[in-house]
């Protein structure tokens, strides 16, 4: 791609010309505050945090959605800038929940943060509060909460957009618009598959999991970069833990699977706590199956197998595999099938 | 043999509609018939003549003679005096049509002597169902020329040329938009045009389409040969049911004639329209919304660029005009564009319509010239301030625009002026106020339509209106505080600086300027608790004047006990229960009782 | 739609049938239409004279009515305007406003006989 030279801050950088004004200050280290971007949506210019001044331009535009141009003077922070951030953060923050104190998304929250950037007084506003005290809870899976939305629309753009299926929409208008399913009913009558890709994209605590788990977001002891193991795809995830257990499924958008999600990998999850979780093998004596070591089970396999094949030969044996198990995981059951048995007799659910 | 000696044109626009034209329409074909005139008189209905204050109109040619608010009782006798006996019936002409003893023709009215008729001169004369009778005015004469006679780039640079500008508010070089789009790549391209007008009180764009629906169809399609699109998209609002069934009466005979279609004037050339009804967003009245709409989508704007030149319905290029800017074209075509630019200035050529309303005399459509001062619009034209009332300000441009003042009265009405002073042309509203009208309560009103018409899209507009919308509340109900005012001026300084669309973009206006032009009156509601114009009715006190005489008919219609007094003496108010109910007022039989 | 002498066509029998919205015409032929014209036979007068002009195309030429003139004995009258000058014809029949119109209408020459000059001699 072409280079073309701009300006930002006084500085002039080279960028290759289909870059947005947003992509050419995050690659040169100048930071632009966004609520509604994502690199994975088409621009939106909703919330209106990425505002710039481009010299000549009647009013800011949105970093987000204008493309550079050459010799384009750009500038990320002026008065003007910040002050049309301020008035929009704090606007925004007036219309909304004001209970971080028990809100689980604290502490991983953009609109919190950038409060905080921006010096928002929490309690200084000449405005009226406006609830609608509507909360969804009839997904399985997630909430929403309509009083902590701030209408970026990202959860409406990735539903559409990412994952094609549409079960959301904005309803109303001006003040009234709202996030909303078809009809105005609720998020279980709609065509939601939970996948939760709305969940991961929101940037405040209007969409969030349901959970008991009680945990801030800056006691986290550490995320486990992980292979899901529901299918074959290979989603990546994160495995958020907090007192060695896991608490939350992030999805990175670095990712080969972009962030998105399905419903068993995003909340699929809790199994693992599970106290009837199988941990040890189990042995069938007398009609009763009863935890053994993982050496007798071995042992046990290993003889049964290897009587079996002198008694009745390698075609008596057949193999089935999963497709939770990892592509060398399939590779190496088949090898010991093929290989070592001596039979072809393998097939794999690949249905999961 | 014809022998059709005279035409009895009657309004059939929304204004003339609602006031009964069609009951007068169906009287005139009756009387014509009792007095055996039916072959020599026909009665047309025509499109809107602009001077709906006076409706419903009814014109009588040859005579041109101008029978205002006309009621079925009165056409009896217009049938048998003027129409029979070939006398006008004075006392049914408009007012201003007789001067003394002297019957004036209706091109000879004030209204209309000191207007410039080329967007609507089709209108009130033509019968807009009739696509022969716009063609008996030179219709689709332009098309023709057009696509036999010229290039593609020659069109577009006679558009340049002509200096018009965007119709719909904006004032954007109409030749340039076209430019752009004849140079814009894409496999297929639209012509579109905004007939969703939205503004409180406008109603130039639905004049014109179902007065002349063929000028609009036939625009687009010289606009389509233009650009190079063979397909166009008229965009109208549902709340326009004339003006809808006119335009598909008149793209349907335009069909049957085969100038819309294939291999028009058969050259290569063909083009189809396709009419698509808005739902009523004011939003969708922005370019980008109404694509979105045309889409199917929900009427929200996208952020620009891409520009619909570039990327427009269907992600293809596209032409966007208004009905207004349009209804030009043809015009532009047939005389030249030195012709347009002999009408109005140099930076603003040609004419604009508005609709006049508020506290004048002549409520309707104007078209005048470009250039002429808002006092000749307001006096000459709109016969000045009804009841004696003093002029206040008068608001140009709807809920994008602003309030001008008695000082700006001799400014000339070009784009370039009424940006400077701090209002705008927007689409062609023009309200006028009295001293009876509160400047706050006006910003209000207007706040409080965007407020109701913001799409939700983006937070300055969506959260930011409301909230002037709060404090002007707050100030009209007399609990404003002095920082009040550099409150709004604030948000409204950010709400315009980075609202995504026009919309936001423009919403503050009225609010910044009636801060500008009346402060003192922001004041007196904050500081004096006062509404000089007696509106704010919080702010008002209901008292009883030295006029009563004690008869005791207020207490008992107190539906709150607050008025005391004993007989054949004076009453009090108290004013701490009074709600301001106003029951007192009417029933006291001297007008003691006063609300100030 | 095929080419523009086809919509010339059109125009031109169009135009015919609106020539009447038109109130500032060259020439005004106005018709006394009160009740003593009506009962003098006014009425087939004004019939010939808007069929003859609209036979012939008349475009610039208006026929109207009016009140009574005034001479009720000389009913049926026409006047004809033009040039801001005024030719009055009196005892008029359907016949004569024919021949008035071929004469005066479109020759340019003022039918004296029938005037109301000649018949006050």
């Amino acid at each position: 791609m072409k280079k073309i030279e701009i300006s930002i801050n006084g500085n002039k950088i080279e960028v290759p010309s289909n870059y947005t004004i947003l992509e050419a200050a995050r690659e040169n280290g100048y930071r632009i505050p966004t609520l509604c971007h994502d690199d994975r949506l088409k621009p939106s210019g909703a919330c209106r945090m990425c505002v710039v001044e481009v010299e000549g331009a009647r009013s800011l535009v949105t970093s987000c959605s204008t493309p550079v141009r050459a010799g384009m003077v750009v500038k990320t922070n002026s008065d003007r800038v910040v002050n049309s951030r301020k008035t929009t953060l704090e606007l925004l923050w007036a219309d909304h929940n004001y209970d971080c104190l028990t809100c689980n998304k604290a502490g991983n929250c953009d609109l919190q943060d950038l409060c905080y950037e921006h010096d928002i007084d929490p309690l200084d506003g000449p405005y009226i509060k406006y609830s609608s005290n509507h909360v969804d809870k009839t997904n399985e899976f997630y909430i929403f909460d309509e009083d902590k939305c701030i209408l970026c629309g990202k959860c409406v753009r990735a539903c559409s957009e990412l994952e094609g299926v549409g079960a959301i929409t904005f309803s109303g208008r001006g003040h009234h618009t709202h996030i909303s399913h078809p009809f105005e009913k609720e998020m279980l009558l709609s065509d939601c598959v939970s996948c939760g890709t709305c969940v991961s994209v929101c940037p405040t605590g209007a969409l969030m999991e349901k959970t008991n788990a009680k945990f801030r977001n800056w006691d986290i002891d550490k995320k486990v970069k992980t292979t899901c193991t529901y299918c074959g795809v290979g989603c990546q995830l994160e495995l958020v833990v907090h007192d060695n257990k896991v608490v939350r499924i992030d999805a990175p958008a670095d990712s080969i699977n972009k962030g998105i999600t399905c419903v068993k990998g995003k909340f699929g999850y809790k199994f693992i706590d599970r106290d009837d979780r199988l941990k040890m093998p189990l042995i069938r004596k007398k009609g009763k199956l009863v935890e053994s070591s993982w050496d007798e089970a071995y042992d046990l396999i290993a003889s049964k197998m290897t009587s079996t094949l002198e008694n009745y030969g390698p075609d008596s044996f057949a193999a089935l595999s999963s497709a939770r198990c990892t592509n060398e995981e399939n590779y190496i059951l088949q090898k010991l099938f093929r290989g070592v048995i001596k039979t072809n007799n393998v097939d794999h659910c690949a249905r999961l | 043999m014809s022998l059709v000696r005279s035409h009895v044109l009657i309004c059939g626009g929304t204004g003339c509609t609602s006031s009964g034209s069609i009951s007068i329409h169906e009287k005139f074909e009756e009387c014509i018939k009792k007095f055996g005139l039916d072959k020599e008189v026909k009665v047309v209905k025509t499109g809107c003549f602009g001077l709906c204050e006076a409706g419903p109109i009814v014109v009588v040619y040859p005579e041109g003679a101008f029978y205002s608010h006309v009621k079925v009782e009165d056409i009896e006798r217009i049938t048998e005096e003027h129409l029979y006996k070939g006398r006008i019936v004075k006392d049914l002409l408009f007012k201003q049509a007789l001067e003394g003893d002297v019957i004036k023709s209706v091109n000879e009215v004030q209204f209309y002597k000191k207007q410039k008729r080329v967007v609507l001169k089709n209108c009130g004369v033509i019968n807009p169902e009739v696509i022969e009778e716009y063609i008996a005015f030179d219709g689709y004469k332009a098309l023709g020329k057009v696509v036999t006679e010229m290039t593609q780039q020659e069109v577009v640079d006679e558009i340049k040329k002509s200096g018009l500008r965007g119709r719909g508010g904006g004032g954007f070089p109409t030749g340039l938009k076209w430019q752009f789009t004849l140079d814009a790549i894409g496999k297929e391209k639209y012509v579109a045009c905004n007939a969703d007008e939205g503004d409180p009180g406008a109603f130039m764009d639905r004049s014109v389409l179902e007065g002349d629906p063929h000028s609009v169809i036939e625009a687009m399609a010289i606009a389509g040969y233009a650009i190079g699109a063979s397909k166009g998209f008229i965009y109208i609002r549902a709340e326009y049911p004339i003006a809808v069934e006119r335009l598909e009466i008149a793209l349907a005979q335009a069909k049957e004639l085969g100038v819309i279609g294939d291999n028009i004037f058969s050259t290569d050339f063909s083009f189809d329209l396709e009419i698509r009804l808005g739902a009523g967003a004011f939003v969708c009245g922005e370019e980008t919304a109404l694509i979105e709409s045309i889409e199917g989508r929900r009427g929200m704007p996208r952020p620009r660029p891409p520009f619909p030149a570039n990327k427009g319905i269907f992600q293809m290029p596209t032409l966007l005009n208004n009905v207004e800017t349009y209804a030009n074209i043809t015009q532009i075509i047939l005389n030249g564009a030195e012709w347009f630019r002999s009408i109005g200035t140099e930076k603003s050529p040609g004419t604009k319509v508005f609709a006049l309303g508020g506290k004048i005399n002549n409520t309707g459509l104007v078209e005048i010239p470009m250039g002429m001062t808002l006092r000749e619009v307001i006096y000459d034209i709109g016969g000045g301030i009804p009841n004696g009332k003093a002029f206040k300000a008068v608001q140009t441009g709807g809920p994008s625009g602003g309030c001008l003042t008695y000082k700006h009265l001799d400014e000339q009405i070009t784009y370039d002026n009424l940006v400077r002073l701090g209002s705008m042309m927007g689409s062609g509203g023009m309200i006028v106020l009295d001293e009876d009208n509160c400047m706050v309560d006006v910003a209000r009103f207007f706040l409080d339509f965007t407020v109701d018409e913001s799409c939700g899209k983006c937070t300055p507009c969506r959260e930011g209106t409301k909230r002037m919308l709060e404090l002007l509340n707050k100030i009209c109900d007399g609990k404003g505080e002095i920082e009040d005012i550099a409150r709004l001026e604030n948000l409204a300084v950010n709400i315009k600086d980075s609202s995504l669309c026009g919309l936001g973009q423009t919403a503050p206006n009225p609010v910044l300027s009636t801060i500008k032009n009346f402060r003192h009156e922001y004041i007196s509601h904050i500081e004096d608790k006062k509404c000089e114009a007696g509106v704010c009715k919080a702010l008002l006190k209901v008292t009883i004047t030295d006029k009563c005489i004690g008869c005791t008919a207020c207490t008992k219609v107190c539906p709150v006990d607050c008025i005391s007094g004993s007989r054949k003496e004076m009453h009090v108010i108290d004013q701490n229960l009074c709600i301001k109910c106003g029951a007192c007022i009417e029933k006291c039989p001297v007008n003691a009782i006063i609300l100030k | 739609m095929k080419s523009l002498d086809e919509l010339a066509k059109i125009r031109e029998k169009a135009l015919k049938k609106v020539s009447t919205r038109n109130s500032d015409k060259k020439v005004r032929i106005v018709v006394g239409m009160a009740t003593c014209g009506i009962s003098a036979g006014a009425r087939p007068v004004l019939n010939a004279l808007v069929e003859e002009v609209n036979k012939r195309e008349l475009v610039d030429v208006e026929v109207t009515q009016t009140g009574c003139i005034g001479i009720c004995r000389l009913e049926p009258i026409f006047e004809v305007y033009q040039n801001g000058e005024k030719v009055t014809y009196v005892n008029m029949t359907a016949e004569k406003a024919r021949e008035v119109v071929a004469n005066h209408i479109v020759n340019g020459n003022v039918v004296s006989k029938y005037t109301i000059g000649a018949y006050e001699k």
